[in-house]
């Protein structure tokens, strides 16, 4: 297991004014495999997947990264696991308007201590994975937003990072741009990552392993995949 | 879509005999819709019937090829430029199904609601998984079928969870008790929960 959690709770607030995001989720992801989480807004999807990257703590519960468990780190020690270990792509993609494709992609590598120089490389290599080898020098604001989508996931995926979150990773992007950034996301999860994909877009979750749907805090029923697609095809009458 | 039509569509291109008008078939929709050969056939005599197709000779394999004839032409240009009418799809079982749920007694539809949702996620997944096997060079009439099922299960998921909304916002009211004909002692109960 990459990603583990166990008997997660999390609370907001205090007194009559508390809100139970999360209540008793236990979810645990494999490499290989990609795992969706759909709901309404307001069911904990994003809680969830905060909970995962080390940016929030659980009121109960263990959140568990590449066998450690995550509320036993110091600060430091979660900083640098976030750096190495998780990616994020997040909807609001947060490119630095004043660095270039390829710096943007190599600055948490840089941040982590890289030297410049294998950031960079790596980072070329990072963007070459997501089909834009020759845009590396270009600015984000020269760029299309399925163009900028995919810095964003460069950025996430470089380096060896073994977990990758995305929030709604296709924002606002067209049916054909959006299918591949789920390509994307699905080939580093072949290649031996594991992910977690927050929507609530049906036909986006489909590019997962299984689908787990949250309802106010509760993972109320969970889709694996079919042995059989015959199954599905119907004979014709 | 009927088979007719298919079949018709097919000797289009050429006369075929009936193994050659099923792999084609299949093969122009991906296989999602098999066929078999005694459909086929039968089809090809009631076209025949029509006088939309004729048969030829047979050839040395002793099959006989069939080709379409300039009334079957015009049937099928007729078919091509009328759009499919929504009334003669077969009725939404699903949405008749939770129509019933919300006023059989006993019956929790937002259970209802969830198991169609998992088995249509399924579905979805698993077309994913179909198109996503598929490269760059696949045909392009077997991916247009698959976003085709694709775009379907993602509309009956988006309804689901529509209705599961509206079940939130304005909750059943519970459904009426069939009058008894004797005094229930559990009355008083029932209208309670």
């Amino acid at each position: 297991m990459i990603l583990e959690l166990r008997d997660v709770h999390r609370t907001h607030g205090s007194g009559a004014a508390v809100v139970h995001a999360l209540r008793g989720v236990t979810l645990g992801v494999r490499p290989g495999e990609l795992t969706a989480v759909m709901g309404p807004s307001g069911s904990g999807k994003s809680t969830l997947l905060n909970l995962a990257g080390g940016l929030d703590r659980p009121t109960q519960g263990g959140v568990y990264v590449e066998g450690k468990l995550l509320g036993e780190l110091s600060k430091r020690q979660l900083a640098a696991l976030r750096r190495r270990s998780v990616g994020y792509v997040f909807q609001d993609l947060n490119l630095l308007p004043s660095l270039t494709a390829a710096e943007n992609v190599a600055l948490p590598l840089e941040l982590d201590g890289m030297s410049v120089r294998k950031a960079r490389r790596l980072a070329v290599a990072a963007l070459d994975e997501v089909g834009l080898a020759d845009l590396g020098p270009r600015f984000p604001d020269d760029m299309s937003g399925g163009q900028q989508q995919r810095v964003a996931i460069a950025r996430a995926l470089v380096g060896d990072r073994r977990l990758v979150l995305a929030d709604e990773p296709t924002g606002a992007l067209d049916s054909q741009t959006g299918e591949a950034v789920l390509r994307l996301l699905r080939a580093r999860v072949d290649a031996g990552a594991a992910g977690v994909l927050v929507t609530h877009e049906a036909r986006h979750a489909g590019w997962a392993d299984r689908v787990v749907f949250l309802r106010d805090g509760v993972v109320v029923d969970t889709s694996g995949p079919l042995a059989q697609a015959e199954e599905l095809l119907e004979p014709a009458s | 879509m009927s088979i007719r039509h298919g079949l018709l569509a097919l000797l289009e291109r050429g006369p075929m005999y009936g193994y050659q008008l099923r792999a084609a078939f299949e093969e122009s929709t991906g296989t999602t819709w098999p066929l078999n050969i005694g459909q086929v056939y039968t089809t090809l005599s009631r076209l025949e019937r029509d006088g939309l197709v004729r048969p030829l000779p047979e050839n040395d394999g002793g099959q006989r090829p069939y080709e379409i004839t300039d009334p079957g032409r015009d049937e099928l240009a007729q078919w091509f430029a009328t759009p499919i009418s929504r009334t003669d799809r077969p009725r939404d079982e699903l949405a008749i199904k939770l129509a019933l749920a919300l006023t059989t007694p006993g019956v929790d539809v937002r259970a209802v609601v969830q198991t169609q949702r998992t088995a249509t996620m399924r579905a979805l997944q698993e077309y994913t998984r179909l198109k996503s096997r598929e490269t760059e060079t696949v045909d392009l009439p077997w991916r247009l079928v698959l976003d085709a099922m694709i775009f379907q299960a993602e509309a009956e998921i988006r309804w689901l969870d529509h209705c599961e909304a509206s079940l939130m916002r304005f909750p059943p009211p519970p459904p009426k008790a069939v009058p008894a004909t004797a005094p229930d002692p559990e009355h008083s109960e029932v209208t309670h929960s």
